[in-house]
């Protein structure tokens, strides 16, 4: 297949799970604008960051006081799963150059990452393969920054009587909502929401952090308990 | 100062979506930490939304017949059922725009 075919394939792969970035993206612009940011850094944290919940997190986070380093620690906390998508594409695309390493780096998103990793896997000795994941990727990066700007417009006409800031924690809360089923991941969620109700007053807006790892650790006693009973 | 963190945040995002794309070998991770890596969301984010919805700007805790419980409460609800993303926003914003507009 030509390149041409193969990026439009990924275009077409990912246009179903396009839907929610649109509002998502409208909502971080308006957040944006509302947490006291410029519009031209609203929209530049969009194209330097480039992944919602993280430049949520940020925004509200620098908002509220909290420390730098507490800002950067929860941005790489969220991001960290980006790491297992990476474990995963690394063996489809060492082979690429390092600009294209760089480009597709740069674009991988969540929805990216499902199509275009199916793709990738089925069509393993393809050549130009990598294409689908260009196609993905751009596809959501183009809507992303389209719906940031039109949530920056929007930000700056809505009342400030509509809170929009009650739209953070629903937005966190909408994506976790398919773990909510999982008695697992509910032990999690609740330690880490509990935890952070607590030890919310120590300086530096630290709780953040301190929350996630102490569930972390209860996650992997989960992991290692299941482990046993398996055997 | 605000750019300079700006950047810096960009530059670790990126660096987290790069760093095994760079690597050759793609089984650098331990079975387990990638296990963990699963539950990075639900440990993160409930950090986020519980103080947001149950404290006040003060950190105290609020009566949990305050709107913004209540309409927090009714997302989970939907949320649960239809495992959506928008239609969890937008049902947490309106029943909350509802018990604050209309019944206060």
């Amino acid at each position: 297949m030509k390149k041409k075919e193969i990026f439009l394939d990924g275009i077409l792969a990912v246009s179903s799970l396009t839907i929610p970035v649109i509002p998502f993206g409208i909502i971080y612009g308006v957040i944006g604008i509302e947490m006291g940011f410029t519009p031209l850094m609203t929209f530049a944290i969009s194209l330097i960051i480039f992944a919602g919940s993280s430049q949520i997190a940020f925004t509200q986070l620098f908002f509220s006081g909290a420390s730098s380093l507490v800002v950067i620690g929860s941005v790489v906390a969220i991001n960290s799963r980006h790491l297992l998508y990476g474990a995963v594409l690394s063996q489809y695309l060492n082979k690429l150059n390092l600009g294209w390493r760089i480009l597709l780096s740069y674009l991988m998103t969540d929805q990216a990452f499902r199509v275009s990793s199916f793709y990738l896997k089925k069509n393993k000795n393809k050549f130009n393969s990598h294409y689908h994941l260009l196609g993905s990727g751009f596809t959501l990066w183009f809507l992303w920054q389209i719906s940031t700007l039109i949530g920056i417009f929007l930000g700056n006409i809505v009342p400030e009587k509509l809170a929009l800031e009650f739209t953070i924690p629903l937005t966190f809360l909408a994506l976790i909502v398919s773990e909510l089923r999982k008695i697992d991941h509910l032990i999690v969620i609740v330690v880490s929401g509990i935890t952070s109700l607590i030890i919310y007053n120590i300086p530096y807006k630290i709780y953040v952090i301190v929350s996630a790892f102490i569930a972390l650790v209860i996650a992997y006693f989960l992991i290692i308990s299941s482990q046993k009973t398996k055997k | 100062m605000i750019w300079f963190w700006i950047l810096i945040a960009g530059i670790i995002t990126f660096l987290t979506r790069f760093s095994m794309i760079a690597l050759i070998n793609p089984n650098h991770l331990s079975h387990n930490l990638k296990k963990v890596l699963t539950y990075v969301p639900s440990a993160v984010f409930p950090a986020m939304i519980f103080p947001a919805v149950f404290l006040d700007k003060k950190g105290l805790l609020l009566s949990i017949d305050n709107p913004q419980i209540l309409a927090f409460l009714f997302a989970i609800i939907v949320g649960f059922f239809f495992k959506n993303i928008i239609l969890t926003i937008f049902s947490g914003l309106i029943s909350y725009w509802i018990l604050v507009f209309l019944l206060s």
